[in-house]
């Protein structure tokens, strides 16, 4: 298994699977490190039927000759040009000779590590049954049966209406679709979803799909109640509230781009996201990055930055920057999604002062009213000091306080503390053309 | 017990539970339905991203501790723990 | 003109805080400054434990009665603090150690610190986990474990409800003659300024004998009863006398939440706070080959931190020659937890004039200043055991 590589892409999503193959065609030795049990990212994950463009994508991935991590996840990048990898679940020992971890070598480094969605606290939300709109999605593509089940969407964006449609094909009912925002928010992103047929999560289609569904603009959830789990939520619009039943209520606020690994290798972030030039290149020379984390702009654009990316990192600048062009184009939407995925201001007010705002270390608001931001209230309430290191309450303190999540520290996922003590042992045999 | 066609089975806390192949553990778990962890409260919590970011789903499989269920698939004969000690 | 304050303290970690309580507790107006809040600098990088050390007379005096102190002031701590009397295992992997074992218990016990040997085999009950064979280890019941910046919090806070003022939202730039400069052009006249900010000190006074002594800790998920006792190698007697830069020691902690901190490495002339991996991995290596199991455990997150190092491995407290209205806080490398309440008696002992709990002179600044008229010798520093 090869460790030296000429590009190294962090994830598979539309934008790490069009950064590899492109890179991969230009003739480079290309691997890609992927957290999930199989390409695709979040958006094309496997278990339902994918588009056109995701199966000619995959289908191209695989005829380029790309080494695949799937199921592995970068930890650590101890040197330049150097990352370290571990198997997701190493340490259950079903095949002794199956590595854990590899040390692995790259010229050019792409991230596309994607967004994660937005989640915002309110009472309950911790219950089980309370879940992601896209982590239910993901759930059910990952075998969890839907059929037969109440469920309630709510948050923002136009993920929830997909989620809503995927759902509703597994045979969900769908009690409510809750979008904060207003349909006047909402509406010039939709003109720009319905004038372009093809355009992500394929809006009209999926409204369509969701039409028996109440979809409700300017209401969201107030509370979740249960004892060990969900039995209703109260939902709120124009300031009139009511009780529903239902099995899973899957929420998500729009979407946070994956910048940890980013800034943990010195990238610049404006406003959270990872600056880049136009061929996709990040303040750190050698180092691009691609798809959400520069700006969450949905599968086209990530395509596109995959491709300017694979192209400019293997020195097809012309390619590239024509492609560019087209990137240009295509960066309205980003805008148009901001706008619209724009959170009411009473959002904020939904916590109670014991509802939990981290999870991992069950950080209530009530200890963070008053703390002087981020380090303040790490070093003096344990928020964001669990194993999911501040990814979903640093999300939400950005919200509600303002605050921003500074450093990153190694490791960029809790890794074994044997990643840090002994070197991959078979790193050393490694050649970069080796076979797979 | 015979595997029937198709479908894998595993134990969550010591019950078989079957499902198809590809199934996480993180659904696994929901079809079991338990929870997957205790938190540092004593609270139940279950799977909440999908996607390995939020760590809601940590179970212990085949005596690891702190697996994220939902990135793991299920495997013939796996042995899935919840409602550990609070972690 | 009248000084605004009596005491003006620079550094808010857990010895500036400690400083401030007592100077409060005595009635003197005392102001708190630092730009990086409470308990923000070395405070929050280092491991949190309260132990008893005896590298010389001085240091066993010290913390022997900063110890005590901790125990005095325990039932007041609130949860958050996390103070645990959990014990030291000073680990002896050989004949050798045990011999230095049965030492440190005759020194303990001549101080007064009550020390229990354990043979192989009490080793192996009490801690499982520790690899096979080792010799046995002292076990010194009293030392303990807290959580660094909520012990700085709360001793703040007590600071602040007997009349401290805190002021976190400037950044001292100069601290002599009885003014405190802020970057803001604020100024605070005080009859007396404590220096407390660690080994940032030489920002302030560039010929303080304190240099930067950084260490690593990691921190792993959480793993209840993995290990029971703070446990810490005597092997590091074997090159005690070396002098090179870079050294590592098995030294791994059990913090209330389950988790475990591991450390400790010990380097000079880092600046900054990136991680040498060759030494992260020596480090890790120390621990794995006294907890053969540590490398199936997950690390959240792996960190540095600056100790503030000087040549003889004591603190600098008390009045800094030259200037009378400076009082010196600092200094403790990797002791400032243990010794941070001692240090606030002997620092307000010092202001006011009283007798100290224990002779002061052995921590006096001016010991450096009569050797070599004040540039310290890098030489000089050799290897400290812990922290």
């Amino acid at each position: 298994m090869s460790r030296e590589f000429d590009v190294l892409v962090v994830g598979a999503g539309p934008a790490g699977i069009a950064a590899a193959a492109t890179a991969a065609e230009s003739g480079l030795h290309v691997g890609v490190v992927d957290d999930n049990p199989a390409a695709g990212g979040q958006i094309w994950r496997s278990g339902a039927l994918l588009p056109a463009a995701a199966q000619r994508w995959k289908a191209r991935l695989a005829a380029a000759g790309v080494v695949r991590l799937q199921g592995w996840r970068i930890v650590d990048c101890p040197e330049p040009g150097a990352a370290r990898a571990e198997r997701n679940g190493a340490e259950i020992t079903r095949d002794p000779e199956s590595e854990g971890r590899r040390d692995l070598r790259y010229r050019h480094l792409i991230l596309a590590t994607g967004a994660r969605e937005r989640f915002l606290p309110f009472p309950g939300w911790t219950l089980p049954n309370v879940m992601g709109a896209g982590g239910l999605d993901a759930m059910v593509r990952g075998g969890l049966p839907i059929a037969g089940k109440r469920v309630v969407v709510a948050g923002t964006g136009p993920l929830l209406l997909a989620v809503a449609a995927h759902l509703t094909s597994r045979g969900a009912r769908i009690v409510a679709i809750c979008e904060q925002a207003s349909a006047a928010q909402m509406a010039p992103l939709m003109m720009q979803v319905l004038r372009r047929p093809g355009k992500l999560w394929q809006g009209a289609s999926y409204r369509w799909a969701t039409k028996k569904s109440r979809y409700l603009t300017r209401c969201w959830t107030v509370a979740a109640l249960g004892d060990e789990r969900l039995r209703s939520a109260i939902l709120q619009r124009d300031g009139k509230q009511w009780c529903v039943e239902c099995d899973v209520l899957a929420c998500g606020f729009h979407l946070v781009p994956n910048t940890e690994l980013a800034a943990l290798l010195g990238c610049r972030l404006e406003n959270g996201f990872v600056a880049t030039d136009e061929r996709m290149q990040t303040s750190v020379p050698g180092i691009w990055c691609a798809g959400e984390p520069t700006g969450i702009g949905g599968v086209e654009l990530s395509l596109l930055e995959g491709q300017i990316a694979g192209l400019a990192a293997a020195g097809k600048t012309s390619a590239a920057r024509r492609l560019a062009g087209r990137r240009r184009g295509a960066l309205g939407f980003v805008r148009a999604l901001e706008r619209a995925c724009q959170l009411d201001p009473q959002i904020r007010d939904l916590p109670r002062e014991d509802t939990v705002i981290c999870r991992c270390e069950d950080v209530r608001l009530g200890a963070l009213l008053g703390r002087g931001g981020w380090r303040d209230a790490k070093l003096h309430t344990r928020c964001g000091m669990g194993p999911c290191q501040g990814r979903i309450c640093g999300g939400a303190t950005e919200f509600l306080f303002g605050w921003h999540a500074d450093s990153v520290r190694p490791p960029v996922f809790p890794a074994l503390v044997s990643s840090f003590l002994e070197p991959d042992a078979a790193s050393e045999l490694a050649s970069p053309k080796e076979a797979l | 017990m015979a595997e029937a066609a198709g479908s894998i089975t595993v134990t969550v806390n010591g019950v078989a539970v079957r499902v198809t192949p590809g199934t996480t553990v993180a659904s696994a778990t929901l079809i079991a339905g338990t929870q997957t962890r205790v938190s540092v409260a004593g609270e139940p919590r279950a799977p909440l991203c999908g996607m390995g970011i939020c760590f809601e789903c940590r179970v212990t499989i085949d005596g690891a501790p702190h697996q994220r269920s939902c990135q793991i698939l299920c495997e013939p004969g796996m042995q899935v723990t919840t409602r550990g000690e609070p972690a | 003109m009248t000084p605004a304050w009596d005491v003006a303290v620079v550094g808010a970690g857990i010895v500036g805080a400690a400083c401030a309580r007592e100077c409060a507790a005595r009635g003197l107006q005392t102001v708190v400054i630092d730009a990086a809040g409470v308990g923000g600098g070395a405070t929050a990088a280092g491991m949190g434990h309260i132990v008893a050390m005896d590298d010389s007379p001085a240091q066993l005096a010290l913390t022997r009665w900063s110890q005590e102190l901790w125990h005095e002031l325990s039932p007041k701590l609130p949860r958050e603090v996390e103070f645990e009397s959990r014990g030291t295992l000073w680990v002896a992997a050989d004949e050798e150690e045990m011999a230095e074992v049965r030492r440190k218990q005759g020194v303990f016990a001549a101080a007064g610190v009550a020390a229990e040997i354990l043979d192989s085999r009490a080793l192996a009950e009490a801690e499982p986990q520790l690899r096979k064979g080792l010799a046995g280890a002292l076990l010194v019941p009293a030392d303990g474990v807290l959580y660094p910046p909520a012990a700085a919090a709360w001793l703040m806070g007590e600071a602040i409800r007997m009349g401290a003022v805190m002021i976190t939202s400037q950044r001292v730039i100069a601290a002599a003659r009885g003014l405190v400069r802020t970057d803001n052009g604020k100024e605070y006249s005080a009859k007396r300024i404590v220096h407390a900010c660690g080994a940032a000190g030489t920002d302030l006074l560039a010929e303080l004998p304190v240099r930067k002594r950084r260490g690593h800790l990691v921190i792993t998920d959480r793993y209840p009863g993995f290990v029971h006792h703070q446990l810490v190698e005597l092997g590091y007697l074997k090159s005690a006398h070396s002098i090179a830069s870079d050294s590592t020691a098995f030294n791994v902690q059990p913090r209330q939440t389950g988790q475990l901190l591991i450390g400790s490495s010990r380097e000079f002339g880092a600046e900054d706070s990136t991680i040498n991996y060759p030494l992260l991995r020596a480090m890790l290596q120390r621990a794995a080959s006294y907890l053969p199991g540590i490398g199936r455990l997950q690390a959240v997150r792996v960190w540095t931190g600056f100790r503030a190092a000087t040549p003889d491995k004591l603190p600098l407290i008390g009045p800094w020659p030259g200037d009378d209205s400076i009082c010196l806080a600092t200094g403790h490398e990797g002791l400032g937890i243990t010794t941070s309440l001692a240090t606030g008696r002997l620092v307000a002992s010092e202001i006011m004039g009283e007798k100290p709990g224990i002779p002061a002179e052995p921590y006096f600044p001016v010991r450096f200043l009569e050797a070599d008229h004040g540039s310290p010798t890098p030489t000089l520093y050799g290897e400290a055991a812990h922290g």
